[in-house]
């Protein structure tokens, strides 16, 4: 591949409230087995992306414990490698990352010292399949100086929390909004970007020389009428998980037949960190329907239209409806859980409730586990 | 000098016959076991679990299943700069080549890989019990005592001791007589086929008694240190421990693990065991299905019923189907409208629609019915069987089938429909 890649991982994100208390965004546990940010690792992995960074900040320690080893991913080569970057202080810098393009500009040695002619960056929250070769073989052939992955949304979608563009015939990107109070277009950038190295590195060093810090406000949308900006339409799925809806509906996306398929049973896969847990065990009296279960679970009660993470008990006679519970969650008998999401390593004493009114609720419970 | 005290050299060279068409393609460490894992991967877990970090894996008959699930090693982290897992297939010398002819010939023709350690002890092992053990422990048993050889025995009932190699042990656990399959034993000791050896003895026994055809440690190596006057120790284990050597007590030891506490549990923090996971997703129970008692791997749909059974990694069990008491392995799928019945079948196995498995009363398998018995019906892996056949039990399937193979699409009990060499 002739591509370096970049994962902008660094951001918390309050629209996440509780649940980003523990972790950046991009650790968050999706569909029972994987980490959002598995998506785009195991993206680059598998377009050969051989050398890639990623660059964090908030709250970094479970993102960190999920890639304590880059093998689950097939990086750790003799070339390249995966390398976690959080700021540091230096003879001449002691700022955390200000923005993406500063987060760059901080590790551009990085980016300096490859020899790669390309760069690929994205950011660690979408959940997706896509190969990196396409979009690379698009850049040069529309001779771009940056290509940006868009999608059109539905009509009627909420697009105003992410940035919204429109192109020309060729594609040719015209206008490019950060978060528009009301968005003009339906299609919305990926935060996915293709771009020659040389270029990159160029710009973020006057980004930085002008005291601008921001990759899309103070590159994308400044420099758009100057350089070639394309962008390249995906029509496959695609979501990120930005607020605590989106990673509801994402989660709940994969209890669809086609999305498991899609993401699941066709090739390339998806790599994660492999936990070496038992298989999940299903106990007498257990009802489950339409769920998803991981290893290591064990099973007694009621579970309907949910997402079990891995090594999450759950006692006798519960009952679990729409909800998600993430890893190592032990709920006690008797419980009732309906609308909810379950922070992981959650002990839920017997004889609770909890039910999500209005809206899914989430449920930080954080009781002395006596059992096991 | 690399210096290792304790390294293990792991028999898995072995068919098991008596697993019948489970093992026709594969070496009996390499059949699945318990939903995600292999046989061997108990032995390997136990050692990196015990601190061997140095493992030669013997092989020879079948290997490519066994040699792709161990690679370098990684998922047991015995993927090492020094030691590590090391697979060890018989070689061509300049003379004699042959091959592994017995047990102990086999870690005598790898005794070069052992002296490049310079190991103080070795741990002899074999890849076919189900167990946890503390190799580390039963080392100290062997310093404590002075022994030269300890074996690892364990008690079992007196009428059945006359299946197993006795050990008869004074009230300091030094062996004083051995007996092979005795016809009336004198102890309850039976040996589990796990030896530790003082690096010296074994190698001049193995030395010595070189010229030994089909040289075997319970046969030979043994009785020679003992009759030399070396110390044999006999550590007693006490924990679980499950010989899965035949089609009967595979499904056995796999159905024990359903059990709401099981006597050998899986789920245990500080002894995982270990497995090469190639199947990460989880695993979807859908609107209609049933799952009670079962054990389940990763990335497996359900859409049918599952009672009493253990399902693999990437199976699939159609709409309508019921499984009771039965194992599939990886990658299995099996059609809607099926019927399963108290059967093992092997991994990449296609079962059409509405077919049904273990149907009528028990019949004796025509062929050998001293491997296809208790009721099971066995189906050997990347066998097909095409829509709507019924199978009697006792019945043995490998191969790819057509309609055309079944007389009024049954298979009756006892018959065995073996379909060799072809894909």
């Amino acid at each position: 591949m002739r591509a370096i890649g970049i994962i902008l991982a660094g951001g918390n994100n309050h629209r996440m409230k509780e649940l980003s208390q523990k972790r950046a965004v991009c650790a968050m546990p999706i569909a029972g087995s994987y980490r959002s940010i598995d998506f785009t690792l195991s993206n680059m992995s598998n377009s050969h992306i051989q050398k890639v960074a990623v660059l964090t900040q908030y709250n970094a320690k479970s993102l960190n414990e999920h890639l304590n080893s880059s093998k689950w991913w097939d990086f750790g080569r003799k070339q390249g490698g995966l390398y976690v970057f959080t700021p540091v202080v230096t003879a001449d810098n002691s700022n955390w990352y200000r923005g993406t393009a500063d987060a760059m500009y901080q590790n551009l040695s990085f980016l300096k010292n490859s020899h790669e002619p390309y760069v690929v960056i994205a950011s660690g929250d979408g959940v997706y399949k896509l190969d990196f070769n396409k979009v690379l073989e698009y850049h040069i052939d529309k001779k771009a100086d940056i290509t940006v992955v868009c999608k059109d949304m539905e009509p009627g979608a909420n697009v105003e929390r992410f940035g919204t563009l429109s192109m020309n015939e060729e594609n040719r990107i015209e206008e490019l909004e950060e978060k528009p109070l009301k968005a003009k277009t339906n299609t919305i950038s990926c935060g996915i970007y293709v771009v020659r190295r040389r270029q990159l590195i160029e710009m973020i060093e006057r980004c930085a020389e002008e005291d601008r810090y921001d990759f899309v406000r103070d590159i994308l949308i400044r420099y758009k009428d100057v350089k070639r900006i394309y962008g390249y339409k995906i029509t496959d799925y695609w979501r990120n998980i930005a607020s605590i809806e989106d990673y509801y509906g994402t989660n709940m996306d994969f209890l669809k037949p086609e999305v498991r398929n899609y993401f699941f049973k066709q090739y390339p896969d998806i790599y994660s960190k492999v936990d070496d847990l038992p298989p999940a065990k299903y106990n007498v009296g257990v009802n489950v329907k339409n769920s998803l279960i991981s290893s290591g679970c064990i099973v007694n009660g009621t579970v309907e239209n949910s997402v079990i993470f891995k090594k999450s008990y759950i006692g006798n006679n519960c009952v679990i409806k729409n909800s998600i519970i993430l890893n190592d969650v032990y709920i006690g008998d008797n419980t009732y859980i309906e609308n909810c999401i379950v922070e992981s390593r959650d002990t839920i004493r017997a004889n609770s409730t909890f039910v999500g009114e209005n809206g899914v609720k989430i449920v930080v419970e954080r009781n002395e586990r006596y059992v096991m | 000098m690399i210096k290792k005290e304790m390294i293990a050299m792991l028999l898995a060279g072995g068919q098991g016959s008596r697993l019948g068409v489970l093992t026709s393609k594969v070496a009996k460490p390499a059949v699945a076991f318990g939903g995600k894992y292999r046989i061997i991967d108990f032995p390997l877990s136990n050692c990196i679990n015990s601190g061997v970090d140095t493992v030669g894996v013997l092989t020879q008959y079948q290997p490519l299943r066994l040699n792709t699930h161990i690679g370098i090693g990684i998922p047991w982290d015995l993927d090492r700069n020094i030691g590590g897992v090391t697979v060890l297939p018989p070689y061509e010398k300049s003379s004699n080549s042959e091959w592994y002819t017995g047990t102990a010939n086999a870690i005598y023709q790898n005794l070069e890989y052992m002296e490049s350690f310079n190991p103080e002890y070795v741990l002899i092992l074999s890849g076919d019990h189900i167990y946890k053990m503390d190799y580390e422990v039963m080392l100290d048993f062997h310093k404590a005592r002075g022994a030269e050889v300890t074996i690892a025995v364990m008690p079992v009932p007196i009428e059945e001791a006359s299946r197993f190699g006795i050990m008869i042990a004074d009230e300091n656990k030094r062996i004083t007589e051995f007996e092979e399959k005795p016809e009336h034993p004198r102890s309850n000791l039976a040996s589990m086929g796990i030896y530790i050896f003082n690096w010296k003895t074994l190698k001049e026994a193995l030395i010595a008694k070189a010229d030994q055809p089909a040289l075997d440690f319970g046969k030979h190596v043994i009785p020679y240190c003992h009759a030399k006057g070396a110390p044999l120790y006999a550590y007693e284990f006490t924990g679980y421990w499950k010989d899965v050597g035949t089609l009967s007590s595979y499904w056995e030891a796999n159905m024990e693990l359903i059990d709401i506490v099981p006597e050998f549990n899986l789920y245990e923090e500080y002894w995982k065991i270990y497995t090469k996971s190639e199947i990460q997703p989880p695993q979807y129970i859908a609107d209609d299905s049933v799952v009670e008692r079962s054990i389940i791997g990763e990335g497996t749909d359900v859409y049918g019923k599952v009672y009493n059974s253990v399902i693999g990694c990437g199976v699939t069990i159609g709409k309508g189907t019921v499984v009771r008491d039965s194992i599939i392995m990886n990658q299995t799928q099996i059609g809607d409208g099926c019927e399963v019945y108290k059967a093992i079948i092997a991994e990449n196995v296609q079962i059409g629609n509405n077919v049904k498995l273990g149907v009528g009363e028990e019949e004796e398998n025509d062929t050998a019915p001293h491997i296809y018995n208790h009721g099971i019906v066995t189906i050997g892996e990347k066998s097909v069987i095409p829509d709507g056949i019924s199978v009697g039990k006792n019945s043995v399937i490998f191969g790819v089938t057509s309609a055309a193979d079944y007389k009024d699409s049954y298979l009756a009990g006892g018959k065995t429909l073996i379909k060799a060499g072809e894909e």
